[in-house]
């Protein structure tokens, strides 16, 4: 069985002090030793920019891949190996800016990993300059007069685009966080937990007491239907987006099981492979 | 005769492809070497294609003919495009419901012209579709061959369709087989062939049946000409071998996808043409840098930008050569003929397993789209080499909880564990890293990664790097890909001219055969490099890695259309 001290690395990452990303860090790992997975058969692979590094800092294997391309390298890992638990992290500019077509298109294609957005609505490796959850208004260093551009709503970009499984976390609060990675790592299918991760150093607007105040949890409203996917779409309108919980659930066949019969199956990893005479047969039977 | 040339022209969707399946199956089944090419004319209003098959009874070939010995028109374009090409004793049979008899051409002298009832005498048969079939007739009485071979073929065409229609399209060849007969014109009979049983297929069904008998069991792809049909064929064929293919959103995708699914353990392969390779770039660089394996298949057309989608290119060696931000380790391979194509994708995934980086397949148009006869695949041929891998005992007795994915060794190559593996976790990042793959930016890791991952390639080898043929004291033909079939028969045809000719093609283009190549120079007294772009890009890349290079002409060919033999002769006559 693992413990905590199995995920951890002795490497100081390389956020500010009270960056938000500290709490997905111990969440990550928290969830991983809480579900019983060996770290062996755990993959993070993420994106670049602050959060990107965060797939350095955990010991399983891990791939700190391209802005805005480690969801598609993420669904090739377990595509090949359905065995593995495979975690994808990034930041609000990775999957909703230049990675956004992913996004979309991993929601709507299934495949059973966990994409974990650590959002602090700014470019923070950059220094400061607004990200596509900028509030409109918002001053940052590429906005000096104010974010002349309306924010993308990822919530429901995610609603739209078919994923299967959609949450929102609050950094402050690691409880939470927890169970939500938890619940969807356990979920069958595509799942996407937006985490408010706030950046100390470069928003000075949505911060940590920001959250703390204007949050709702959702987990505790009454008559909530997380099933229920025009429910979901009305409460991210109804609450402005400010709100915690599992926003949408509702299995279906993931990638894997809809794909022709007998793809994905254990001939996938086999590490040697004869190439038989009832292999060959298949092959060339079309050609002679 | 011991070889020909047939050409059947129509609107597309008149059964041209029936026609031709049906001939090259019996033609395959009997021996005979074939090369086919499917032409789609842009020139001609209305959708005209045709398809132009050479039959040879002995000599491999791997170009179409210059010369057309029986052409069927089932339009009037297919006269008009080929009358010019109609070699002296020849035939062509046009439609007398679809091609107006007024105002053809006058045929060459020696060429024989014909009205023939293809459609009239489908329709007695109930359905004028079947037109296809009574060609089909018409053809193999030309040639001589015995009715009783085709039947079967016919009808197992068919059969899906159902038995009355199967054998309502027998008897449709039966017509075009009597008409012929009966006319008791010429005929043009083909020396039996020499060779046994072999395969036709395309180039890009050829890398297909390579990767799978390679253990590839893992593809992305982004439909785009004309590698999409190395992508439909891998949907098809793929769940029969447990593997899975998937048509992905962009080709930022679809190469990001091999990576993770290579990163896991599987031989994961993508395949593209210029726009996707020009998409795929950046990840390329990733490959390289975190040293994993990545096969690529770049079919080149036409460039720059949308270019020539469905025209004959070979532009994009540079882009493999040199593509990506920063240096990376990569490896490049031609190959020339379909047979070849089929092995390069074994040794392909084998070199990138063993080499740890991407290896691209340097395709053209006309080697995916082409369609050559092909020994029957050998699995004694079909090596499976998965590199350096750790076993699980290893890891175990090394007991570390980080493993040194990226151990500086003595060959530069680090031995690799793959996710599921105990105490083989690590961390791959595009950051510059250290053994273990965690960021560092000291300047002395820095420079032994680079040397480690730039120097380890230094070995690769093909076994026959550069395809030599012929003496070539007085001539050397250089080029690389589908072009070796052109640059033959002109090399052939220069020898019966007592010039010594010799062709060198290139088949590993990175990491550069320069030494084998540069004695092959020495020894030639003129060298034409050959090749389909505007700059000459392989002629570049000879001049980098060859001092004296004062010898090296270029022909470059960039209108879209493939090298015929007679374009290498004419500009080499007026040299030598």
């Amino acid at each position: 069985m693992s413990t905590l001290k199995d995920y951890r690395m002795d490497i100081k990452p390389n956020w500010c002090p009270g960056c938000g990303d500290f709490s997905v860090l111990a969440a990550i790992q928290k969830s991983a030793v809480n579900l019983n997975i060996e770290p062996e058969d755990m993959a993070l692979i993420s994106g670049i920019g602050c959060s990107g590094r965060i797939s350095g800092y955990v010991n399983v294997y891990s791939m700190h891949t391209m802005h805005g391309r480690a969801l598609a390298v993420a669904q090739g890992v377990k595509l090949a190996n359905p065995d593995l638990h495979v975690i994808c992290a990034g930041g609000d500019g990775d999957g909703f800016g230049i990675g956004l077509n992913h996004f979309a298109h991993a929601g709507r294609r299934n495949v059973d990993i966990t994409y974990i957005v650590m959002d602090n609505q700014i470019y923070g490796l950059t220094k400061g300059q607004m990200s596509p959850t900028s509030p409109q208004g918002m001053e940052t260093k590429s906005s000096p007069g104010g974010n002349p551009e309306q924010p993308i709503n990822p919530l429901q970009m995610a609603l739209a685009s078919g994923s299967s499984f959609i949450a929102q976390a609050f950094s402050g609060d690691l409880k939470q966080l927890v169970s939500l990675i938890e619940q969807g790592m356990k979920h069958k299918g595509f799942s996407f937990i937006n985490v408010f991760s706030p950046c100390v150093t470069f928003n000075k607007i949505l911060t940590y007491e920001f959250f703390k105040k204007n949050l709702v949890n959702l987990d505790e409203r009454e008559g909530y239907e997380p099933s229920n996917r025009g429910m979901a779409f009305n409460i991210v309108e109804e609450t402005s987006s400010m709100f915690t919980g599992v926003l949408y659930k509702n299995e279906r066949k993931t990638l894997t099981e809809s794909q022709p019969k007998g793809s994905g199956t254990d001939m996938l990893r086999q590490g040697q492979f004869e190439l038989n005479e009832n292999m060959k047969d298949k092959l060339i039977s079309r050609f002679i | 005769m011991e070889e020909l040339t047939i050409v059947i022209g129509g609107e597309q969707g008149e059964g041209i492809e029936s026609v031709g399946e049906i001939l090259t199956k019996v033609l395959s089944q009997m021996g005979f070497s074939l090369y086919g090419f499917r032409n789609f004319s842009s020139r001609i209003k209305g959708g005209h294609s045709d398809f132009n098959l050479r039959i040879s009874s002995g000599k491999e070939i791997y170009v179409n003919a210059e010369k057309v010995n029986i052409l069927v028109a089932f339009d009037r374009a297919s006269i008009d495009l080929y009358i010019n090409q109609m070699d002296k004793n020849s035939i062509i049979l046009y439609d007398s419901k679809s091609v107006k008899s007024d105002n053809l051409p006058i045929a060459p002298k020696g060429v024989i012209m014909i009205e023939a009832p293809f459609q009239e005498l489908a329709s007695e048969l109930g359905s004028p579709i079947m037109k296809n079939m009574v060609a089909l007739g018409m053809i193999c009485a030309l040639n001589n061959h015995s009715a009783s071979s085709f039947h079967k073929v016919i009808q197992e065409q068919f059969l899906k369709k159902g038995m009355k229609i199967s054998q309502l399209n027998v008897e449709a060849f039966e017509k075009g087989y009597a008409f012929i007969k009966e006319k008791n014109l010429f005929s043009i009979p083909l020396v039996p062939a020499i060779n046994s049983n072999k395969m036709f297929l395309s180039g890009n069904e050829a890398m297909v049946i390579g990767a799978l008998a390679s253990g590839c069991r893992f593809m992305a792809g982004y439909p785009i000409t004309p590698a999409s049909e190395i992508l439909e064929n891998m949907i098809n064929m793929m769940p029969e071998f447990g593997g899975v293919v998937v048509q992905a959103e962009d080709e930022l995708s679809s190469v990001a996808m091999s990576i993770g699914a290579s990163f896991a353990g599987t031989r994961s392969m993508t395949a593209t043409s210029g726009p996707g390779i020009s998409l795929m770039q950046e990840a390329i660089g990733l490959s390289g840098a975190i040293e994993i394996p990545l096969v690529i298949i770049d079919t080149q057309r036409g460039g720059p930008s949308s270019g020539l989608a469905t025209k004959m290119e070979q532009s994009d060696l540079t882009a493999m050569l040199g593509g990506t931000h920063g240096e990376i380790p990569r490896i490049i391979i031609s190959p020339s003929t379909v047979q070849e194509a089929i092995y390069d994708m074994n040794t392909a995934f084998n070199l990138a397993e063993k080499y740890q980086c991407p290896v691209f397949i340097a395709a053209d148009l006309v080697l995916s789209t082409s369609k050559q006869s092909a020994e029957i695949l050998d699995p004694l041929r079909i090596e499976m080499e998965r590199g350096k891998r750790v076993s699980d005992e290893e890891l175990a007795e090394q007991g570390k909880a980080l493993y040194d994915r990226f151990a500086f060794t003595d060959d530069h190559i680090s031995p690799r564990t793959i996710p599921g593996q105990k105490f083989g976790t690590h961390h791959a990042t595009g950051i510059e890293h250290g053994q273990t793959g965690h960021p560092t930016e000291d300047y002395e890791n820095r420079k032994k990664m680079m040397i480690k991952r730039m120097k380890k390639i230094e070995t690769v080898t093909l076994g026959e790097d550069i395809k030599a043929e012929g003496e070539g004291e007085d001539l050397l033909l250089i080029g690389f890909g589908s072009t070796y079939g052109a640059i033959r028969e002109a090399c052939e045809a220069f020898n019966k001219d007592g010039i010594k000719a010799g062709l060198a093609h290139i088949r590993l283009l990175h990491p550069f055969p320069a030494d084998q190549l540069e004695g092959m120079i020495n020894k030639a007294r003129q060298v034409i490099v050959i090749e389909n772009n505007y700059t000459g890009q392989l002629a570049d890349v000879i001049k980098q890695h060859i001092p004296d290079h004062s010898k090296i002409q270029k022909l470059s060919k960039f209108d879209g259309r493939p090298f015929a033999p007679s374009d290498i002769r004419k500009f080499c006559k007026e040299l030598v």
